[in-house]
């Protein structure tokens, strides 16, 4: 199975690449894909030379234009599109339908994958994307588990790449409004998701406080591991007592599962992270490489010492193995 | 690995510009050999970043738009920075190099941070963007000796980022 990894940087895409990298994917330097933070991503020339870089290692490079365009605005994620076609991307990661239907008519040569951002997740919806504009590859969402997906594999007409390590939100990708609630930004339209220019921490006593717009996301105690500031891992106070209302401060990892993801129809596996620097993205490639050509008895032992780089230092196999109604 | 509380108590009493101007040569040196260092940050080159080592008495204020370095006492540098980083000095360093992952360190309160969020991540994302090597980079002040020089400061890096979640690039 494919490697699919991420990179920030050009640091981080060269770190991909010589880690083992069969993908590295990664953003242009401004509203166009679905991690657009301060410093990070690529500018036109940075992502020529990181291309050239790939190809001299036979590594493939994907573009994420995986944000939604603004009515009036359009012409920011066509010319992001020409320059990425020009640039010899081997695949665009794409979630609205309209730059779809742009990229296919204008570009058909051009591979198309469809983001997880676009939340395709029936038969109905992936094929649709397909046969109208001729993808080529989906990113599942992360609402379907592994008997989902291996109901759905026989039935649809492209490749399927599926998350297996990294950031875990709320499984509602592209349809997400928690961080719009909060701050008027949302990774959907913005490329962030709890931006940073509304994130502060504090300390107060022992506890290191988050804060997110006017919202207290969370109060961590001396010693224990924090997570990122967003709506979706706050601990409030729910009938009198503080819980996570959504989901705890947790990583997905779920690389144990890969035979089981595999025959399921899965051919890519995807790490999340392009804001994470470039000794995370080493980090976690050259093991899961490894973990890859690893017997089931030695993944655990491989992955365990990930658990460490992830929020919360937790790790979760997320609805791949949904336990809950 | 913390920095020695030996070598940190007499930095307390050290003339603070002695010690600044130390600091001034070794930051010319880094961006001698990364002039672009600062590219990424964008807008934020105007901020004031303070680098705060919880094992020293000492504030190491960075202002990009000079581009300087300001050194001063931890208990008289209120106000002196948009955003701050706190954390051992090795896993500081270790951050200048990108060799340690901000997130996970940040995940496991081995470093905390104040201020302008946006302007932190941006000077994050800098310092992982470029390919700071210090033992490489500021041997080279040494001339003929940098070759010594680099690899004894290998080795102390090695030691004193042993056990911590990094990789070694």
């Amino acid at each position: 199975m494919e490697l699919i990894c991420p990179a920030g940087t050009p640091a981080a895409f060269r770190e991909a690449v010589d880690a083992g990298a069969d993908a590295v994917y990664c953003g242009f330097r401004d509203e166009t894909n679905a991690r657009s933070f301060p410093g990070l991503n690529f500018s036109r020339q940075e992502l020529r030379e990181a291309i050239a870089y790939a190809r001299r290692h036979g590594t493939q490079t994907f573009v994420a234009l995986n944000t939604f365009m603004r009515a009036g605005d359009e012409e920011i994620w066509y010319r992001a599109a020409a320059d990425a076609v020009a640039l010899e991307a081997d695949a665009l990661i794409l979630a609205d339908f309209g730059l779809m239907a742009h990229v296919a008519e204008r570009y058909p040569e051009q591979r198309l994958h469809v983001s997880v951002q676009a939340s395709a997740s029936n038969v109905d919806a992936i094929n649709f994307l397909v046969d109208a504009f001729h993808a080529k590859r989906i990113v599942l969402p992360r609402t379907l588990t592994i008997a989902d997906i291996a109901r759905i594999a026989p039935q649809i007409r492209c490749e399927i790449e599926a998350f297996v390590f990294g950031g875990l939100c709320v499984m509602a990708e592209g349809r997400c409004s928690l961080s719009s609630y909060a701050t008027g930004k949302s990774p959907n339209m913005n490329g962030v998701c709890s931006p940073a220019s509304h994130v502060r921490y504090r300390q107060e006593g022992t506890e290191l406080v988050s804060e997110l717009g006017d919202y207290t996301i969370n109060r961590f105690p001396a010693g224990e591991a924090a997570g990122y500031p967003t709506l979706c891992k706050g601990r409030f106070d729910i009938a009198d007592s503080p819980a996570y209302a959504f989901e705890d401060p947790v990583s997905l990892d779920v690389m144990g599962e890969i035979d089981a993801l595999s025959a399921a129809g899965v051919s890519a596996l995807k790490i999340e992270g392009r804001q994470r620097g470039k000794a995370y993205v080493a980090e976690v490639v050259s093991t899961l490489k490894k973990v890859l050509s690893a017997g089931p008895e030695q993944r655990t032992a491989l992955l365990m010492h990930l658990r460490g780089l992830s929020e919360g230092q937790k790790t979760t196999s997320g609805a791949y193995e949904k336990r809950w109604r | 690995m913390e920095f020695p509380r030996a070598l940190a108590i007499p930095l307390a009493y050290m003339p603070l510009a002695a010690i600044e101007r130390a600091a001034g040569l070794l930051f010319q040196r880094v961006l001698k050999e990364h002039p672009d260092l600062f590219e990424r940050l964008g807008e934020y080159k105007s901020k004031r970043f303070a680098f705060l080592p919880s094992d020293l008495p000492l504030a190491f204020i960075v202002e990009p738009a000079g581009p300087s370095i300001r050194v001063t006492r931890k208990q008289a540098m209120q106000d002196l920075a948009d955003a701050s980083v706190e954390g051992p000095l090795f896993l500081l360093l270790a951050l200048l190099e990108g060799r340690c992952d901000a997130d996970a360190l940040f995940f496991s309160r081995d470093l905390s941070v104040t201020g302008d969020m946006e302007a932190m991540l941006a000077m994050r994302n800098a310092l992982d963007g470029a390919d700071i090597d210090l033992p490489r980079d500021l041997s080279r002040l040494a001339g003929p000796l940098a070759p010594l020089f680099g690899e004894m400061g290998r080795d102390i890096r090695r030691r004193a980022l042993n056990g911590e979640t990094s990789r070694w690039n």
